[in-house]
């Protein structure tokens, strides 16, 4: 063992890391609000809907769960412009990944919407609420507490799931770290910088969510 | 982990003496390779089996290609029979210096093999070019301002047009060349580029979008690869060359296989 490293010549690929990692946090919270959305309103239909609609999202669920994301990934970028639906790069990696977070997201809420005693539910009906109302402002903010570190995890997963939307030419943090080293060949002093920064990326947006989520759901911990 | 450089010396020094007879010995025992070919009526023509459009095999589990094609001409010149031997870019060299063929095709010419090898003239065009869809006009590397472009990151199809590109054009980089070709049959580029044997490939099977060749970038065209010292077969070989770009039977098999006509430079 006797490499030598050099960052030296990292620097001046500053500007190209930075613009990386606001793709990546940029593709993450894009697709973490629409997915989340998506989730709360999957997993509602999931419980209530009609039976053709439970039907057709539990197939989603299956279909989006059993498959690679790359492969999701590949089937919208190459695949879906032969049936004449033409996007960009980042608007491909953006509806993969959404579509991906939504699938995990309705099972995760449902999870915890079942978790919520039937009671609260009765409870609130008994006390004047509609059926709507009762799940909007009683079962539903109990359930989001209680799943809220599941559906962290899945945000994180998608995150660091983001690396393989470089395959697509999305110039995110690893296509950064793939350009860096395509041109001065230091690949492992590339891939160790970005190591680094997914690493804080990771720790401070779960820190953030963490604090966020202690305040949104102040006094619905069980 | 170090081998003690006495050591390593040594072996660096018995592996040369080993080789420079090898060499001494094959070069005094075929004093003149042309005389052995017509002697035994049979041209050997090293080709690749898995490098189309140049060498492949057919449908009728037969080589066919460019260099075949290359072969049977120079089989004619030299009025002996052709025997293809099929070989791979680790092995050509040695089968070569090893005297288990007479010539090599697609060989391009650099300075580390001119240090082993001789070179007849050029036989066929190889080159990088940009590859974009009929409709769209691009004639040189200032048409592509604003334009979109697909490429495999790090090769050098991605440092030859990043040179050239005007600042205006997006070069979108794949992990591979297979996601570059993709993306551009996909229409999600609008212009790739590729060398000219795999932009041929790609033509032939008549994509949707119907590529054509805008420009080239980069050239270093094939030579027929041929031991040093082989002056008659040498001569003999360039002349061949020469008449069948004068009489347009080399131009027939550049249509056939690359589907351009001979660059006039060659």
């Amino acid at each position: 063992m006797s490499y030598a490293f050099d960052f030296s010549d990292l620097s001046q690929y500053a500007d190209v890391l930075l613009h990386g990692v606001v793709v990546t946090l940029g593709l993450t919270g894009v697709s973490t609000v629409l997915g989340g959305a998506l989730g709360v309103v999957g997993a509602a239909l999931v419980l209530r809907g009609p039976a053709w609609l439970r039907w057709l999202i539990a197939a989603y669920i299956e279909l989006i769960r059993n498959t690679p994301f790359i492969v999701q990934l590949f089937f919208v970028f190459f695949g879906l412009p032969s049936l004449g639906i033409q996007m960009g790069e980042i608007e491909a990696a953006l509806l993969a990944m959404t579509v991906n977070l939504a699938a995990y997201a309705i099972e995760i809420v449902r999870a915890g919407i079942e978790s919520v005693k039937h009671g609260q539910y009765q409870a609130a009906l008994s006390l004047g609420l509609s059926g709507r109302q009762a799940f909007r402002y009683v079962v539903l903010p109990q359930a989001l507490a209680a799943v809220f570190p599941a559906l962290l995890s899945q945000v994180m997963i998608v995150m660091l799931g983001s690396a393989v939307v470089s395959q697509i030419s999305v110039q995110d943090l690893t296509y950064a770290a793939n350009f860096i080293q395509s041109r001065n060949f230091r690949s492992f002093e590339c891939y160790i910088a970005i190591t680094a920064i997914y690493l804080v990326m990771a720790i401070l947006l779960r820190r953030l969510c963490n604090g966020l989520g202690s305040g949104l759901f102040a006094g619905q911990k069980r | 982990m170090k081998t003690p450089s006495f050591a390593r010396h040594t072996v660096r020094l018995c592996s040369s003496l080993l080789l420079g007879g090898l060499l001494l010995t094959s070069s005094a025992s075929h004093a003149d390779a042309l005389q052995d070919i017509q002697k035994n009526g049979v041209l050997r023509v090293g080709v690749f089996q898995d490098y189309p459009p140049f060498g492949s095999i057919g449908p009728d589990m037969k080589p066919h290609g460019y260099d075949i094609d290359m072969a049977e001409l120079l089989g004619k010149a030299l009025k002996v029979k052709v025997d293809l031997v099929a070989i791979t870019g680790d092995n050509r060299m040695a089968f070569l210096a090893d005297h288990k063929v007479d010539v090599l095709l697609s060989v391009g010419q650099t300075p580390e093999r001119a240090k082993v090898i001789d070179f007849t003239d050029a036989y066929a065009p190889y080159y990088l070019a940009v590859f974009g869809p009929t409709a769209l006009k691009v004639k040189n590397a200032g048409d592509l301002a604003g334009k979109t472009i697909s490429v495999a990151r790090g090769t050098l199809e991605d440092l030859s047009v990043s040179k050239v590109a005007p600042s205006s054009a997006t070069i979108k980089r794949f992990d591979d060349p297979n996601g570059a070709i993709s993306a551009f049959l996909s229409s999600q580029v609008q212009l790739m580029v590729v060398g000219n044997d795999v932009g041929a490939t790609i033509i032939a099977r008549q994509p949707a979008i119907k590529p054509e060749q805008k420009f080239s970038l980069f050239s270093s065209p094939d030579h027929v690869g041929l031991n040093k010292n082989e002056g008659p077969l040498k001569e003999k070989i360039n002349l061949a060359i020469a008449k069948a770009k004068k009489d347009g039977s080399l131009n027939a098999i550049s249509q056939k296989w690359l589907r351009t006509p001979l660059p006039a430079t060659l």
